[in-house]
């Protein structure tokens, strides 16, 4: 546990960074300061390993202030992933990685093996560990990035606005690995991000911080999409709080109903409903209208426009199915991607409203 | 031809002196400058005070500088060592700014990414900081010894033997052999110097010839967009 208490960063000039800012980081989770440039949230990340020192407050690690360690050996036991990677040009990809290792004075085989098995969780290949930085694309980086703040095996991971430099499609790979990253080790991260969706999607609770290093709210995603403190939040959210918010909330009993099927190949009966779904070996192919298919069904005739939900998605997913599907039937499989039945969005929303009557 | 013929003993022995006077203050010069650009850069006030010294040293004539050394120094006029400690100060002068330049040509984000990795002051200036001052360094110290065999010639007006001998009785005696053989010598001496340190430079900077993936595409964008922009016209 990371705790802040009524910490403060005045620059000479008199100018605030963080003003009077208290916050606890739970172990384990993964917090995220958000906010507009100027809130503070880069100088609080970095008064955690003592980049920066604070005016007054005392930030505590555990219950031990950070103040009490040496810099150096603090920082070597807290990852920090940077923009735009900062990675060391003149060093290998492998001797990025070991930096740390190495200055914990392990052997050097030893931080080999270790960087290499980070590599390998980050998802890079071992023929990467010998080019140089420059030699990789922007979330190859990145990548290196996290595999070098991880490779001593920290509790703490900071990590200042890794993603922001890299395109919009590596970024969404980014957040996906780093979210199967921390389902295995359950690291206590402090994410920082300007990028509030960035935010909502990877943090177990996220703190907004407005202009002056003033903490506007702290909540779970959902609580902050349900309930902003006051307008600053709410706008800092920004539109469609109510459909974000179905991303977060605990899916109903799914209102799932069968459908009369058909395979590829096979003819479509004659009294055939105006869509019919078609699915091969258990899985959703596609949609089609059966009066316009002319003898089999082939490839040609399917409309693939919906979107499939996983039966484990949230509201959102499913929602989003439903309303995707050229029937208004939002397609849904199982774990392994098997067709288990389809949800119309009107049977959703009326779940959902039964449940929030409940509450 | 012919001069050089009967000459070439004495012309070794002179170029060797060279050597010695021009090189051992690059590299002493270099020592000290590496001090000094690191506080021109770490104390912002410093960096002009340091850069406009440095650069007034340069402008003092060679000759009054290797006459007051044995001032300052307490050394005999003749003694070599005078040539030494003058030439380290005109290559301190031109090096310092090189350093400065080379340390803050270190990108912001490693610097800091250097930092939250737990390196100490010291250990990071020579793991982080001056590996990638090489570049910019190297450019500093390529001028500096071409500089500083040039200047070193002067030093036969003062009685210490060196290529610049060539060129003093060359002239006094009107021995055209003697005259075109020292020019020679110290343009050859001047490129040997200048091609050991882009050698070394090299040796000492292999990722900037990595001709990577990311600068590659960058090209490639580059190039299409201006392909893009002739077809458009």
């Amino acid at each position: 546990m990371i705790r802040f208490d009524d910490v403060t960063k005045e620059y000479p000039g008199g100018s605030i960074g963080v003003d009077r800012l208290t916050l606890t980081i739970p172990t384990g989770e993964v917090t995220v300061l958000v906010g507009p440039s100027g809130c503070g949230k880069t100088t609080s990340l970095r008064m955690i390993n003592r980049m920066i020192e604070p005016t007054r407050g005392l930030i505590s690690i555990d219950g031990k202030g950070v103040a009490d360690f040496d810099p150096a050996e603090l920082r070597r036991g807290i990852g920090y992933v940077i923009q735009q990677a900062g990675l060391f040009p003149h060093r290998t990809v492998l001797e990025n990685v070991a930096t740390v290792p190495r200055l914990l004075g392990w052997s050097r085989s030893k931080a080999r093996n270790t960087a290499l098995d980070w590599l390998h969780r980050v998802g890079l290949g071992p023929d990467l560990a010998d080019r140089y930085p420059s030699q990789l694309s922007g979330g190859q980086q990145q990548r290196v990035g996290v595999a070098r703040a991880l490779a001593a095996d920290p509790p703490i991971l900071l990590m200042d606005e890794p993603f922001s430099a890299v395109d919009p499609v590596v970024r969404q790979q980014l957040h996906d690995e780093l979210l199967r990253l921390q389902a295995d080790l359950h690291k206590t991260i402090v994410f920082v991000t300007h990028d509030i969706d960035e935010a909502l999607l990877l943090g177990n609770q996220v703190a907004v911080m407005r202009v002056g290093g003033r903490l506007a709210q702290m909540d779970s995603p959902a609580n902050l999409l349900a309930a902003p403190t006051d307008e600053f939040v709410a706008d800092f959210l920004g539109r469609d709080r109510g459909i974000r918010a179905l991303s977060f909330v605990g899916m109903p009993r799914l209102p799932l109903q069968p459908e009369v099927t058909l395979a590829m190949g096979e003819r479509p009966p004659a009294d055939a409903p105006p869509w019919m779904l078609v699915v091969e070996a258990g899985t959703p192919m596609g949609w089609v209208e059966p009066a316009k298919v002319r003898g089999a069904v082939d490839f040609a005739d399917l409309n693939r426009s919906g979107i499939v939900a996983s039966v484990t998605g949230s509201p959102r997913e499913v929602l989003d199915a439903a309303l995707s599907s050229p029937t208004g039937r939002g397609v849904i499989v199982d774990e392994v991607g098997e067709f288990c039945g389809t949800v119309r969005a009107s049977d959703l929303i009326r779940l959902l409203e039964a449940e929030r009557d409940q509450t | 031809m012919t001069w050089l013929a009967t000459n070439w003993r004495d012309v070794i022995s002179l170029m060797g002196q060279h050597v010695w006077l021009a090189g051992l203050p690059l590299v002493i010069g270099l020592l000290l400058a590496l001090p000094l650009g690191w506080a021109a850069r770490r104390w912002r006030a410093a960096y002009p005070i340091v850069v406009t010294t440095s650069g007034l040293l340069y402008t003092v004539p060679s000759l009054a500088l290797f006459i007051l050394m044995p001032l300052i120094l307490g050394t005999r006029i003749l003694d070599p060592i005078n040539v030494v400690a003058a030439m380290t100060v005109y290559t301190v002068a031109l090096l310092v700014r090189s350093v400065a330049d080379g340390l803050g040509s270190v990108p912001e984000s490693v610097r800091a990414a250097a930092t939250a990795m737990g390196y100490r002051g010291v250990r990071r200036f020579f793991a982080v900081d001056l590996p990638l001052s090489v570049p910019v360094l190297t450019a500093g110290l390529r001028v500096a010894a071409v500089s500083n065999v040039s200047i070193v010639s002067v030093a036969s007006l003062i009685g210490v033997p060196q290529l610049g001998h060539l060129l003093t009785d060359g002239y006094n005696r009107a021995i055209q052999g003697e005259l075109i053989t020292g020019i020679l010598a110290c343009v050859l001496l001047a490129l040997a110097f200048d091609l050991l340190i882009q050698v070394i430079g090299r040796a000492l900077t292999p990722w900037t010839r990595t001709g990577g993936a990311s600068a590659d595409s960058g090209a490639d964008s580059a190039r299409e967009v201006a392909q893009a922009v002739r077809t458009a016209a």
